[in-house]
């Protein structure tokens, strides 16, 4: 059903990875290979291409689409998080304390959720009915790692769109600096009362979204403790059945070993916990950041439609007073109005545009979310009900014995 | 939204309110009345119960399961039906919950004017005691501190049926000083057995006593005391007890700690002291020299102690019971391990807290994120994504107040294990009791010996000079009768030695048998407790993930890829706490060896 799929690496192919690019630039370089299923895009022809891609490439992609289709919420990707000397220098720290496995297990984890977020953002790309049109796209799925990396080198001249530069324009949006450049003192901001209203419940939905986020992440970390304490407690229980000896240790020991079956259970549960419900919390999130960042641009783009249409006026009004005075400067002046004129045209154009895609893709996103939150409480509800089951049915397995132990 | 808002408030103070606070949740979030929930609230009290506010009389029946008791949330209400119906589907769990936990709740039950004695359940005889009404009583004789000498009393009430006592129901006002010496007292009367310890006394006696929560504590602490006592089978019949709590006005003390007649007696010889009343004899000797203040005969036991750890040849007498060296084995490798579970086990409640109180967070959040959307809503999409979210939310604070109440049942339960931890000290005194009267055999018998062999010395002196020594005759007279009194004690201490044994004998034998059934209760109430809890959390799951069945896509393939890696992590993390398991386990067990 889906497009496109987002495979990782196997996890010993990652470990030979990191010895690999351990020297060089970027201790951690993890490569996804992206297959796309022909039958779900028509527009990709020729045999079934699988690439190579790092997450730098679909930053790169979401920064173009971003440029390019200004007025749509891009689909958001998962945090860029630098695994660098530190991380290895912890690996290595822990494989002397015997808990490299627990090292290996989370950075394991790191590269599905990774893995998975990537996923998700391409597929959402390529069902988009503007977004898949796009020429970057194709390139992005079609090109070798040459061609990619040449590409991306060009662009890092012409479009500077780093993070830092997103975070200024929503400080911009936020604080309502007035631009200095042009010399304008008084803000210019659309004040609709409609317009209003989404903004502030885009930017409250953020807080209550983050709050959440935050408490499910705990509520992992809850189910992998209660897992160690049980496991823990699992095996004091059948080291005191062990110096009790008779039936009352037996029974220890049964209750022991349940208990340390139980904490795999937990750990299994938490760890369904985070990639499905926690992860689309998170994506929640970066999804509403997202439409905060296309507020920016919303803002930018009706600022600039002001400005060039104060300019038109004045330069209206100036022009009236040189045909008035039958000035040299006339046709000069005609052709600079001329085409400011259909600048400031454009840019009401592109205003426009962005208000209608806004409106758009405001009603999508809001079916999309019901759609993706109803599927995580699903999931949410399911394992739980599951963990739940499975601990009952363990412990009442053991009461008969108990029974048997108590009357023997 | 009324109901709503209410209800999230509601919610909010209590679940961001303090433990006691937690214990007063209300279960059901459907009735925004909070007073006509009074029948589904838990216990109002601090300590973590659910009490049973119909409590069967005790009618003596032995068997537990008879009885038919309730917990709260499971008596019906003219209000809340839906909730009745949600929770109440009999199930296996439910019904050995019930009669079970009703059994642990009633032990523990500090509110509850009855308390059942485990040894309830062989014969008919009970004994119920409850310490109630502490009342302050000022002292205005010699202080300068202003209420430097004032102290608290306590009512102590005693239910009975033994024949020992005088009556069935009495009661007597006793202060804590009083049961310091009932406790010195039994500990001199029982030696060899297995004496409960007395609540502490506290460093800053005067201090401490402005305060009211810890009258309340040392109440509660004198009651389960008592109530340890009650349960002893010897200890229940003794006359130190029932003076205690029947006999009004002061307690005799005990007579090692009087210490008047001890310095009166003043610094003598051993056996002189025995020969000046021939009916204390016995008596003194069979008190621990250390408890008087018999400074000679402390020497000479000190002095014995140390030839016997430090001489070269074996003591007199030795500890030659294998048996008895090997229990004692087995009784510190149970410590060690009982002391491990305990704190492993204090670790499982806190994480049962935690999560819990997680769980109970995140549904808040969502009773937010609920209430915003409607506020907002713009579009249908949100209205049916606000009700998803309220069912999560009311799930989840459900599923926290599960969490909760199992914790607090859990805590109940484990409790058991912190009794016996306890005990491990009683049975230390128990055993000290048995050195301490083997040191007392083995000092007479070397007084003895040493007697001897100085009459034997004299004699042969005595029988060289021709006619006699007048002076040395007497001498050996002398001697000889101190020998004679010197043998006696020996034999009362032997007697007393052997005594002593037979004490630490039955009681070992009493302390597996109950330790026994108390553990295999214990485990019993504790699987009941997570199996009936797990139970009815996944009801309010399973509900939910029906309701939002409608969301679950044909993501068969994700599932299988998650599954899978699902399988790899779990396994991975496994393997981890296992292996840093196994070399904590070797380390630790390295370092047992070494001790």
């Amino acid at each position: 059903m889906k497009g496109l799929e987002l495979l990782g690496l196997v996890t010993l192919d990652y470990f030979h990875h990191l010895w690999k690019e351990g020297c060089s630039r970027g201790w951690f370089l993890l490569r996804f290979r992206l297959v796309a299923d022909r039958t779900n895009l028509p527009d990709y022809q020729g045999p079934e291409k699988i690439v190579i891609r790092r997450y730098s490439d679909f930053v790169w992609l979401r920064d173009r689409l971003f440029e390019r289709y200004k007025g749509i919420f891009i689909p958001p990707l998962p945090e860029k998080s630098a695994v660098g000397i530190l991380e290895m220098l912890d690996i290595v720290i822990s494989f002397i304390l015997f808990e490299f496995l627990v090292k290996i297990a989370e950075s394991t984890e790191f590269i599905e959720m990774r893995r998975q977020g990537l996923d998700t953002f391409v597929n959402r790309v390529a069902s988009h009915h503007e977004l898949h049109r796009s020429d970057d796209l194709r390139l992005f799925l079609q090109a070798d790692e040459e061609t990619m990396e040449r590409v991306r080198a060009q662009d890092i001249g012409i479009f500077k769109k780093k993070p830092s530069d997103l975070m200024q324009i929503f400080k911009d949006v936020q604080s309502r600096v007035s631009d200095v450049v042009l010399g304008k003192e008084k803000p210019v901001e659309e004040t609709t009362p409609e317009y209003e209203k989404m903004k502030h419940y885009i930017f409250e939905l953020e807080d209550h979204l983050a709050e959440a986020q935050k408490h499910a992440f705990r509520l992992v970390k809850r189910h992998r403790e209660l897992g160690q304490s049980l496991a823990d407690f699992g095996k004091a229980v059948t080291l005191l059945g062990a110096c009790e000896g008779d039936s009352l240790g037996k029974a220890l020991s049964e209750l022991g070993s349940k208990s340390e079956a139980l904490s795999i259970k937990l750990q299994a549960e938490a760890h369904h916990l985070l990639m499905n419900f926690e992860e689309p919390l998170k994506d929640y999130v970066r999804a509403v950041q997202s439409i905060k960042a296309t507020i920016a641009e919303r803002a930018t783009a009706f600022k600039q439609h002001c400005e060039l249409a104060e300019t038109v006026k004045l330069k209206e009004i100036n022009l009236d007073k040189l045909m008035l005075t039958r000035s040299e400067k006339y046709r000069e002046a005609e052709a600079e109005y001329r085409q400011l004129k259909a600048e400031s045209e454009e840019a009401a154009r592109r205003f426009e545009t962005i208000v209608r895609l806004m409106d758009e893709e405001m009603v999508r996103f809001q079916e999309q979310k019901t759609a993706d939150m109803g599927l995580a409480f699903h999931e949410f509800a399911k394992g739980q009900a599951r963990l739940a089951n499975s601990i009952a049915e363990a412990w009442k397995g053991l009461l008969p014995k108990i029974e048997a132990y108590s009357s023997s | 939204m009324m109901g709503h808002e209410h209800e999230s408030t509601e919610e909010e103070s209590h679940l961001y309110g303090s433990r006691e606070e937690m214990e007063n949740l209300v279960l059901d979030d459907e009735n925004p009345q909070p007073s006509s929930n009074g029948g589904f609230q838990s216990t109002l009290s601090p300590p973590p119960e659910i009490s049973t506010t119909t409590v069967d009389d005790d009618s003596g029946t032995a068997d537990p399961l008879n009885r038919t008791p309730r917990l709260n949330h499971h008596r019906q209400s003219p209000n809340s039906s839906s909730l009745n119906s949600y929770l109440d589907p009999p199930s296996y769990a439910d019904a050995m919950f019930r009669s079970f936990d009703f059994d642990a709740a009633s032990e523990r039950d500090g509110h509850d004017r009855v308390s059942f004695s485990a040894g309830e359940s062989s014969d008919s005889e009970y004994m119920h005691i409850s310490v109630s009404d502490p009342q302050k009583v000022l002292e205005t004789s010699n202080s300068l501190v202003p209420g430097s000498g004032s102290y608290y009393t306590y009512l102590i009430t005693t239910r009975t049926n033994l024949p020992e006592f005088e009556g069935t129901e009495f009661s007597v006002r006793r202060r804590f000083r009083e049961v310091v010496t009932l406790s010195d007292r039994l500990a001199e009367a029982f030696r060899g057995y297995f004496i409960p310890l007395r609540p502490d006394k506290s460093v800053m006696e005067s201090q401490m006593m402005q305060k009211n929560e810890f009258v309340e504590q040392r109440r509660v602490a004198i009651e389960k005391y008592l109530k340890k006592l009650a349960n002893h089978p010897a200890i229940r019949k003794s006359d130190e007890l029932r003076v205690f709590l029947q006999v009004e006005g002061n307690l005799p003390l005990p007579k090692t700690t009087d210490v008047a007649s001890r310095v009166l007696d003043g610094v003598v010889k051993l056996p002189g002291q025995l020969m000046r009343d021939s009916t204390l004899t016995p008596q003194e000797v069979v008190q621990p020299a250390k408890g008087g203040r018999d400074l000679l005969r402390l020497f000479k036991e000190l002095r014995q102690a140390v030839a016997n750890d430090w001489g070269g040849t074996k003591p007199p007498v030795v500890e030659e019971d294998k048996e008895f060296l090997e229990k004692k084995e087995r009784l510190n490798d149970l410590e060690q391990q009982l002391s491990n579970v305990s704190e492993q086990a204090e670790e499982l409640v806190k994480s049962q807290q935690d999560m819990g109180e997680t769980m109970g967070e995140l549904g808040l959040a969502f009773v937010k994120l609920t209430k915003f959307e409607i506020e907002e809503v713009v579009y249908e999409c949100q209205k049916t994504r606000a009700a998803d979210m309220k069912n999560i939310a009311t799930a989840a604070v459900k599923a926290s107040r599960l969490y909760r109440e199992l914790n607090a049942q859990t805590v109940k339960h484990l409790d058991k294990l912190h009794d016996y931890l306890g005990m491990m000290l009683s049975i230390d005194n128990a055993f000290t009791d048995r050195s301490n009267a083997l040191l007392t055999v083995q000092t007479l018998v070397s007084e003895v010996s040493s007697l001897r062999s100085r009459i034997d010395k004299l004699e042969l002196a005595a029988s060289k000079i021709f006619g006699g020594d007048r002076s040395r005759m007497r001498k050996i007279e002398e001697l000889k009768e101190t020998l004679k009194v010197t043998e006696d004690a020996r034999c009362c201490a032997v007697r007393e030695y052997e005594r002593i044994k037979e004490n630490n004998r039955s009681e070992l034998a009493r302390l597996d048998n109950e330790r026994r059934a108390d553990f295999l209760s214990m485990l019993k109430g504790f699987v009941v407790n997570q199996a009936g809890y797990a139970e009815k959390i996944a009801n309010v799951w399973d509900k939910v993930a029906e309701e939002t069945s409608g969301y679950s896509k044909d993501v068969s393939s994700n599932e299988e890829k998650s599954v899978s890696m699902l399988q790899l992590f779990s396994f991975i993390r496994a393997a981890a706490v296992l292996v840093s398991y196994k070399s904590e386990h070797r380390r630790l067990s390295a370092y047992n060896v070494k001790k």
